[in-house]
């Protein structure tokens, strides 16, 4: 009997009138497709794009060249040169991230005693060389100049769980 | 019209014929070139509807133009000849298979009066013609010297050769039913009226024509050709414009199996219901529309079901097809003997 059934509930096509039914009642749902340029979906404050120097409010850099960061970083990806300035503090001359060997981790943020280096939520950058992934202390701190609202904020909205 | 006729004809003399049938010619293949362009579209916009995507929209207004981008990016590309390849037979391989899915619009009739050729065997043309299809298939596999594109090219073959039996057979069954070879003059046998149209009285047929002619162009769930997720198909060794031409071939038949079905099975250019408001829209547009809902139906299928295995495929077309049609045409031919014959004509 289930032999019988079976033979017409596919020979009649019943399964697979069934199945376009189903596709046909999907073609007129709401269609979920975000319009990214335009649309964006929402993100963490704890969001791991690119990397940002961050300034003190004076305009000092915040870096202290501990270079903590960079024995952190499990990739390898950045490369940290010091020396004394003449007010005898301690900086960087070389702060370089190799963003084609990142791996987004978010060790060196960790690491990082004063918050200098921080990942912002900038996700869609672009180099049309190799080298142009190459970042540099001044570019660095370029992203963080420009991004420090928000990456300030996002501090600010993580901090009570640090 | 007739003056206008009467003035070229007069200034293009002797080559007139000439002249008039290259207009034919171009009047079907520009518009059917352009059909294939936004069949395109209209299967990535449709399948992304059903997969709760809204498809191309970047290209144009609303993605209008990226048939055309799609097209221009094909034809810039390098076409890439294998180094052990055939050259020759590899670059013929996509005309032969593009030749005849262009060739078959000679004789199809988009009105009582609009055809480039009435011939007497029409339907009987555009299945030989359909048919040598397939060298263009079986070449490709061959000329690209590998064994991927061998194997795909064999399968097809086996699958178009196989489903051209059972289809076959479904005209054999229009043919009764119209007792004619003319395209013409099967969809004048079926004037008056959705239920005077074959669909009902060949309800299996119909059925089986449909599938066959989905299994026949290549296309999902009969897929197995170009398969792209998990086995390769004939034409992996091409790219570029080569490529595009496989796929023009592809789409053209697509709406050659939807054209031919809207003929022999859904009455042509006859309108649905036989009364006025119906009967004032042209023949032409009633054959674009039934044309057009058989080809949503191909991209519905191929955004519902799953692919068929090989050995499914061959068993459904032998087993399944063969015997469905065949017993059918015998129910047909015997009521034709009774009084009851009417109803199939």
């Amino acid at each position: 009997m289930n032999k019988i059934k079976s033979f017409f509930s596919t020979f009649l096509l019943i399964e697979l009138l069934k199945g376009m039914a189903l596709t046909g009642r999907y073609m007129f749902a709401r269609k979920i497709t975000v319009q990214f340029p335009e649309e964006r979906t929402p993100m963490s404050p704890r969001f791991r794009g690119l990397h940002a120097q961050r300034r003190y409010p004076n305009g000092e850099e915040r870096c202290i060249a501990c270079k903590l960061c960079e024995a952190a970083c499990p990739a390898l990806a950045i490369t940290i040169e010091s020396a004394q300035r003449e007010d005898g503090t301690r900086r960087t001359t070389r702060y370089d991230i190799d963003l084609t060997k990142c791996i987004f981790c978010g060790y060196c943020e960790e690491a990082c005693p004063v918050d200098a280096i921080v990942e912002t939520r900038v996700f869609d950058y672009h180099g049309e060389k190799r080298g142009d992934l190459y970042y540099t202390k001044d570019m660095l701190l370029a992203v963080g100049d420009k991004h420090e609202a928000q990456i300030a904020r996002d501090r600010a909205a993580d901090a009570k769980y640090r | 019209m007739t003056d206008t006729i009467a003035l070229l004809q007069g200034f293009f003399g002797f080559s007139w014929p000439v002249v008039s049938n290259l207009a034919k010619i171009f009047a079907i293949i520009v518009p059917l070139l352009l059909g294939v362009a936004y069949l395109t579209y209209a299967e990535r916009k449709i399948i992304g509807y059903m997969q709760v995507r809204i498809g191309p929209n970047r290209v144009g207004p609303k993605g209008w133009l990226q048939p055309i981008a799609d097209g221009l990016k094909l034809f810039m590309k390098e076409i890439v000849i294998p180094a052990g390849a055939s050259k020759g037979v590899f670059l013929l391989a996509p005309l032969l298979a593009l030749g005849p899915a262009l060739a078959a619009w000679a004789v199809v009739p988009f009105g009582p009066e609009l055809m480039v050729a009435n011939i007497d065997a029409s339907l009987l043309y555009v299945m030989a013609i359909t048919s040598m299809g397939v060298y263009g298939i079986v070449l490709a596999g061959w000329a690209s010297n590998s064994k991927y594109s061998f194997l795909g090219g064999m399968r097809a073959a086996a699958q178009i050769v196989s489903y051209e039996l059972a289809m076959g057979f479904a005209l054999v069954g229009v043919l009764l039913a119209a007792q004619s070879l003319n395209l013409v003059e099967i969809v004048n046998g079926q004037q008056g009226g959705m239920f005077n149209w074959y669909w009902l009285p060949l309800f299996p047929l119909f059925i089986v024509y449909l599938i066959a002619g989905v299994a026949e162009t290549n296309r999902a769930p009969f897929d197995v050709v170009e398969g792209e997720s998990e086995i390769v198909g004939f034409h992996v060794e091409y790219s570029g414009f080569a490529f595009a031409i496989f796929f023009l071939a592809e789409y053209a038949n697509m709406i050659l199996v939807a054209t031919m079905t809207s003929l022999l099975f859904l009455g042509g250019w006859n309108p649905p219901v036989d009364v006025a408001p119906f009967t004032w829209i042209p023949g032409f547009f009633w054959l674009f529309a039934k044309a057009c809902f058989i080809l949503f139906l191909f991209l519905w299928f191929r955004a519902t079901f799953p692919r068929y295995r090989y050995d499914q495929i061959m068993r459904l077309g032998w087993k399944v097809f063969i015997p469905v049609t065949l017993v059918w045409l015998m129910v047909v031919a015997t009521a034709m003997q009774t009084p009851y014959g009417y109803l199939f004509h």
